[in-house]
């Protein structure tokens, strides 16, 4: 047997081996497979339909003209007009409900028609038969305040969701390491560090992948429908939101490997990860509940678990100065590097101990 | 040759290892023996490089140890495992790239290997899809696949059955044999007897003996011997400079501070009676392990 040149492998060599692991297992995994292409294929086709939903639940309805009237119901949408000869065998149709409704001449009434239907007439015939009062639009590209809550959603439920699954698999994948053991064969060939950075790094780079995907699958479908909500007015937001969810989802997927290495059993991981999730629902909440409140989105864009979603919601607003997302973002980066400075401390203090589970004071306290 | 000096580690306020030294031969088995908790476990994760000693040094033949030094050493520890969902073949050239083995040099090992220890399965199944015995094969090939120069087992017997104790002795053994140090943990002291050249003997946490097994039966207890014959041999008990360990009928088992008072008890036997039987008698490692430990 020749012998092989052994040298181990530095650090960003074997921190590479453990993302190429990290991922390539994930590729492999059906179930993430699945969930992954279900999700994006879902959201493309949604939005890509979204332009042509309303045609699908709206109907044509027929409707009966005279002569006169003929002229005033050309032209309006899901109206099939049925040509009568007076207003009396109009009458007869509506209540042989023969027809929806009927429109005739009415001297009395101010556009000189009127409707006749059985209990209730098509509205988009009353509106376009009504008149209509001059409308001046003075700002046209005011936030339309259902689109703010809806960015404010989308956003919060991209950045909520990505940081449970991830937080998980990063969780999920250091307690498999710690239960099966090989976590001590890996320790005497590399060290915690490398293990636990690998790890981060190769979920952030699976969330971004998986995120990216689905944007692009949005972008399409939007492109698709004609959209232009979707495309146009949300760039800027989109550009604040993806820096900061970048940093403040290094940041939870550290924390929840430092809470996966407290513990022996995955059963045990809910007790130690529920601060994290804490840390990451609460603010989310907040973002949704305050979305109007001026004064509690400015406070909570400067806390990092809420930054990536007040950040661009204010922006999206127009009530964030231009310094602010980038103090936000400084703010974020420096409480990311404490918490991987945090989280390194209590792995390398953790991962080692088998037995119950210990609590974050505890772990702490052993890694000093 | 591998030598730990004056190896100290505390975990919070309970110091489990104290000036602990000895030292690993070349192409020598070396038999690490100590009750449960008495600081084996912390002592070959130290010499690993998975825990680092509060104060204490090691050296390879007289150079400190490095951490390719380290990276040459075959791992195995005790509650072992590898990753339960990953392809037999994968994680062996996981684990050897951790050691700078390129992928295909790691791949060729890795089936090498398993073709060696007869593994009864593909390389590439899951591990949970093997035999329990399979999985231990793959325990081995992982401790080994990257071409190791010394071998470091914290209990590599345990909970196997006696065909998968053989295996794991015959590589070990050839492993010595091929001139590199071996050492490993274990509580089945008859295996340990059989198969070390020397011993360490820790008692929470401190060395109390270290030797071949000779050298520590010889330091450690009277020489005994037994004597079989075809009458009662009572009359042992009053013989000069000797005392009897066991005395049963015809048959007794005694010790004596050297063989010409040894002599003396055979010699009388010869005129009293038949004797059918007359050996030294060697310690078992067991008691030999009680004494130094109670003492």
């Amino acid at each position: 047997m020749s012998r092989a040149v052994t040298n181990r492998a530095g650090f960003t060599t074997a921190m590479g081996l453990v993302i190429e692991r990290e991922i390539m297992v994930r590729l492999k995994s059906k179930a993430f497979m699945i969930s992954t292409i279900l999700s994006i294929v879902i959201l493309g086709v949604l939005v890509g339909v979204s332009g042509a939903l309303p045609s699908l639940f709206s109907s044509t309805d027929r409707v009966a003209v005279t002569s006169a009237s003929a002229q005033a119901v050309a032209g309006i949408d899901d109206i099939e007009p049925v040509d009568v000869d007076d207003a009396n065998e109009a009458r007869t149709l509506v209540t042989a409900e023969e027809v929806e409704a009927a429109v005739v001449e009415s001297p009395d009434s101010p556009t000189g028609l009127a409707v006749l239907s059985l209990r209730s007439a098509p509205e988009s015939l009353i509106a376009s038969l009504s008149l209509t009062p001059e409308v001046e639009l003075l700002d046209p590209d005011a936030p339309d305040p259902t689109l703010t809550s809806f960015i404010g959603l989308g956003l919060g439920l991209v950045f909520f969701m990505a940081a449970m699954t991830f937080g998980n698999t990063i969780a999920s994948s250091v307690v498999e390491e710690k239960q099966s053991r090989i976590v001590e064969i890996l320790l005497a060939s590399t060290s915690a560090r490398v293990l636990m950075f690998g790890k981060v790094i190769a979920c952030t780079i699976l969330a971004f992948a998986q995120i990216g995907l689905t944007a692009v699958a949005v972008m399409t479908g939007a492109a698709i429908s004609g959209n232009d909500l979707v495309l146009g007015k949300v760039a800027e937001p989109i550009a604040w939101f993806v820096p900061l969810f970048v940093v403040g989802f290094v940041m939870v997927a550290a924390l929840y490997a430092a809470a996966a290495s407290m513990v022996s059993r995955p059963e045990d991981l809910a007790s130690t990860s529920m601060p994290i999730m804490m840390l990451i629902f609460l603010p989310y909440m907040g973002v949704i509940i305050f979305s109007s409140n001026e004064a509690v989105m400015a406070v909570l864009s400067y806390i990092p678990f809420s930054a990536a979603v007040a950040v661009p919601m204010r922006v999206f607003l127009g009530t964030i100065e231009w310094w602010e997302p980038l103090v936000s973002l400084a703010v974020l980066i420096i409480t990311t590097l404490l918490a991987l400075l945090l989280a390194t401390r209590i792995f390398e203090g953790s991962i080692l101990r088998s037995g119950p589970k210990l609590s974050w004071g505890q772990a702490l306290k052993s890694s000093s | 040759m591998i030598t730990l000096e004056n190896i100290n580690r505390s975990f919070g306020d309970k110091q489990v290892l104290h000036d602990l030294s000895f030292s690993i031969g070349d192409g020598r088995m070396t038999g690490f023996v100590g009750s449960n908790g008495s600081g084996k476990t912390t002592t070959m994760r130290i010499l690993l490089g998975v825990l680092t000693a509060d104060s204490g040094t090691i050296t390879v033949d007289g150079a400190p140890i490095t951490a390719d030094h380290r990276s040459a050493i075959g791992y195995m520890p005790e509650e072992r495992g590898l990753y339960p969902k990953m392809p037999i073949i994968d994680q062996l050239v996981y684990l050897a790239r951790f050691h700078g083995l390129s992928r295909q040099a790691a791949k060729a090992r890795g089936l090498e290997l398993l073709e060696q220890l007869e593994l009864g399965g593909e390389p590439t199944d899951t591990l949970e899809s093997v035999s329990l015995g399979n999985q231990q094969k793959v325990q081995i090939a992982a401790a080994l696949i990257h071409d190791p120069q010394v071998l470091v087992l914290d209990e590599p017997f345990s909970g196997l059955d006696p065909a998968a104790v053989e295996r794991t002795l015959d590589v070990l053994s050839s492993f010595a044999a091929s001139g590199a140090p071996v050492l490993f943990s274990s509580h089945q002291l008859d295996l340990v007897e059989r198969l070390v050249d020397d011993l360490v003997i820790i008692n929470e946490g401190r060395l109390v003996a270290a030797g071949t097994a000779g050298e520590l039966r010889r330091q450690r207890s009277l020489p005994e011997w037994t004597l079989h014959t075809d009458s009662d041999l009572g009359w042992v008990r009053e013989m000069p400079d000797v005392s009897v360990v066991e005395l049963d009928g015809n048959w007794v088992r005694f010790t004596a501070p050297d063989p010409t008072a040894a002599e003396a008890v055979l010699r009388r036997a010869l005129t009293v009676s038949t004797v059918s039987s007359f050996a030294p008698h060697t310690v078992a490692l067991n008691r030999l392990f009680q004494e130094v430990t109670q003492s």
